[in-house]
């Protein structure tokens, strides 16, 4: 089983999904995988369903709208599976805070394995948050 | 016991899988290097089977037989004719007469699977991606027929793979003739479209219809499918160099004119854009039906 544990550290499939958010942190986030970061040597890849996942990227200042939906995407991804604040706004809802259509912040609604924060946070700092996210989880497997 | 070691180890589901992923690390560092990045370690494909062993199965309501069952019936096919095809180039008269036509009818078995599954998951999406592989299955199929067609007439009617290559072997690659060439153009469009990449990743298109027929696949069965495509990635391939490129089969020319098929798959693949499915059919149905109908025409008259 240790096997595939560690596996799962080194193909880790990412559902990139937008709460409300200026498209700030979305377009970082896609930056991560251009020729310049190239996430893909790690074995980060992007994926289409939410079915395939292991990993929920989110971003925005979480629509009470939008946080139906979110609940239902994370009850679809198939566990064990971790999920990513990106940028401040789904950290701590940063200028829309008391804002009368946000919900709460991100932590409060979902288990959140690793925060990032910035406005919006850089490739380099998405980088190594998902380094510091790995060695998290190769220490609790040990 | 001889013919289930075939089967499950040698030029069967081990090798074959094996190479398979290696030939997908091939295909996925390939693109990496042409986009300027530098792409995934080659353990990158297993890392990927290992890691869907350890996930979670969630499965849509009322469906389940079907649903976990299909996949199983793609790669058992798939197995059995890389069994095949790897046991007829190692002793060429071991198999019996006419599996040629067993071996086709068997490498439209995985779509067929991906179909039944992918309806019974009940997805609307999936139903999209399912009317859509429906569709390529067609379009590829007559070309594909017209090409294979070509090569009995010019093997003077042999339906067993190892008389072809036996002929091969006497006469010289089927490719190295007008007929053998036009067919030979035929088959590679063909060949894409059977593994679905490049130009004809139109039934699982993840940008568009979010993985499409496997969209609600997690876990176990998802891996079961990523593994069939790995061995069809080995299987279609080695199908073609048998059937055209049948000279020498020794282990090294082998290996070299494998990676010059997946080089030339990669390089389509990197410098097109995805089709959409009307164009796919239009495709198919006109430049490669009507050079097929030349080769077949030409390979009669002997040329």
């Amino acid at each position: 089983m240790n096997i595939i544990k560690r596996a799962f550290t080194k193909s880790i499939w990412v559902f990139h999904m937008s709460v409300g958010s200026c498209n700030n942190c979305d377009i970082e986030a896609l930056d991560c995988f251009t020729p310049r970061h190239d996430l893909e040597r790690f074995g980060i890849q992007l994926i289409g369903s939410a079915r395939h996942a292991d990993a929920l990227l989110i971003t925005g200042a979480m629509n009470k709208k939008a946080v139906v939906r979110m609940k239902k995407v994370y009850e679809q991804v198939p566990k064990p599976c971790v999920v990513i604040a990106c940028g401040i706004c789904a950290l701590s809802q940063h200028m829309f805070k008391d804002s009368y259509n946000v919900a709460e912040p991100l932590d409060k609604i979902l288990p959140v394995d690793l925060y990032i924060p910035g406005c919006p946070p850089k490739p380099e700092a998405i980088i190594d948050g998902i380094v510091k996210l790995v060695d998290k989880v190769n220490k609790a497997n040990r | 016991m001889k013919s289930i070691f075939y089967y499950l180890i040698f030029p069967g589901f081990i090798f074959s899988a094996t190479i398979g992923l290696l030939a997908g690390w091939f295909d996925r560092k390939l693109t990496a290097r042409l986009q300027w990045r530098m792409g995934p370690p080659w353990h990158q494909n297993f890392t990927d089977i290992l890691k869907l062993l350890g996930k979670e199965v969630i499965v849509p309501q009322g469906t389940k037989l079907t649903f976990l069952l299909s996949p199983y019936l793609g790669l058992i096919a798939a197995v059995l004719v890389s069994t095949s095809l790897g046991r007829s180039i190692i002793s060429p008269l071991e198999s019996f007469g006419g599996d040629l036509i067993v071996i086709f009818y068997l490498l439209a078995i995985p779509a067929v699977a991906l179909i039944i599954g992918a309806s019974s998951s009940r997805n609307p999406l999936a139903s999209v991606g399912v009317s859509r592989e429906i569709k390529l299955l067609l379009a590829y199929e007559l070309p594909l027929i017209l090409s294979i067609i070509t090569i009995v007439i010019k093997c003077k009617g042999a339906l067993q793979i190892g008389q072809i290559i036996q002929q091969q072997m006497i006469f010289g690659s089927n490719v190295f003739s007008f007929s053998g060439a036009l067919a030979f153009i035929v088959a590679i469009f063909c060949m894409q479209a059977k593994l679905g990449i490049g130009l004809f990743d139109i039934a699982e298109a993840d940008q568009e219809i979010m993985g499409g027929t496997l969209i609600e696949y997690s876990g176990l069965p998802l891996a079961i499918f990523k593994l069939t495509k790995a061995v069809m990635l080995y299987t279609v391939p080695l199908f073609i160099i048998i059937l055209f490129l049948g000279k020498d089969l020794g282990p090294i020319f082998l290996i070299a004119k494998y990676l010059m098929l997946l080089v030339i798959m990669t390089l389509i693949k990197n410098t097109n854009p995805r089709l959409r499915i009307d164009q796919v059919l239009r495709f198919f149905w006109r430049i490669p039906t009507i050079l097929g109908v030349i080769a077949v025409i030409l390979a009669i008259f002997g040329k």
